[in-house]
């Protein structure tokens, strides 16, 4: 016997889920970011580029990043489904946030691990 | 128009201080109708996130990697920053973030039934939007 569900394509509550998650992982990190600048009493330039020398702090600042890509694609999707009726012109503007967000992703490894750190 | 009642089903046409139905103004613009403040931080949030990705981001990376860079590079992106237009455009981002922070903490906190009810739910709304102004006032302040 085959179950078939045949209400929406649940992704729904996948996205309502992950759109959470990935908030709760920025706010933990801006947190962790504002403690550590006043806890050094601001930041200047030696301050600033040995917090990056940190592998702890890049791959936190990575996974940071992972989520403020994800949580932004959901929410630039539900605007463009929520005001943009004709379908070609949506999928155009789903397809090119999606590479900005790619886009965006590899800018920001680029600036964590780049050459000579 | 009185006549016009007579169309309207009972129960709206009997209830005191009510239009009957078919006088009701229909108001379908957005622009038109006086939005509840929660509906005014809702559509603010939305506006600060695409705010955010479409500037934010792209000048949040552009900065870290100047800032990085080396010493010069640090100092200079220091200096372009203090520009009075740069300041501006980067308090405004400041807002931004912390409107969609504050808005997203109390979303997280609407999703765990805390706060529901129509005056929590008020309230919570007018302290989204008076903690996020204050933030940025300060941040302003000291930015200047």
């Amino acid at each position: 016997m085959v179950t078939r569900v045949i209400v929406g394509a649940h992704y729904g509550w996948k996205d309502w889920l992950a759109q959470r998650a990935t908030a709760v992982i920025m706010a933990l990190y801006t947190l962790l970011l504002l403690g550590i600048a006043l806890y050094g009493g601001g930041i200047d330039y030696a301050s600033w580029t040995a917090l990056f020398a940190h592998p702890a702090f890049r791959i936190a600042t990575l996974l940071f990043g992972l989520a403020l890509f994800w949580h932004a694609w959901i929410g630039m999707r539900d605007i463009w489904m929520d005001y943009i009726k004709p379908a070609g012109l949506r999928l155009v503007l789903e397809v090119l946030t999606v590479i900005v967000l790619v886009g965006y992703a590899a800018w920001l490894v680029e600036v964590l691990w780049r050459p000579g750190q | 128009m009185p006549t016009a009642a007579a169309g309207a089903p009972m129960s709206d046409s009997e209830l005191p201080g009510r239009l009957p139905r078919a006088a009701r103004p229909v108001y379908l613009n957005l622009i038109a109708i006086r939005q509840p403040v929660p509906a005014i931080v809702s559509i603010l949030h939305r506006l600060s996130g695409a705010l955010l990705f479409l500037v934010g981001i792209p000048l949040l990376l552009w900065a870290v990697q100047q800032s990085l860079a080396s010493p010069d590079a640090y100092a200079a992106l220091r200096a372009s920053l203090a520009h009075p237009i740069a300041k501006l455009l980067l308090l405004g981002l400041v807002w931004a973030y912390l409107h969609h922070f504050c808005a997203g903490i109390r979303y997280l906190l609407l999703d765990l039934h805390i706060g529901t009810e129509l005056t929590p739910s008020r309230q919570s709304s007018y302290a989204v939007l008076i903690v996020s102004l204050a933030l940025t006032a300060i941040i302003g302040a000291r930015l200047w």
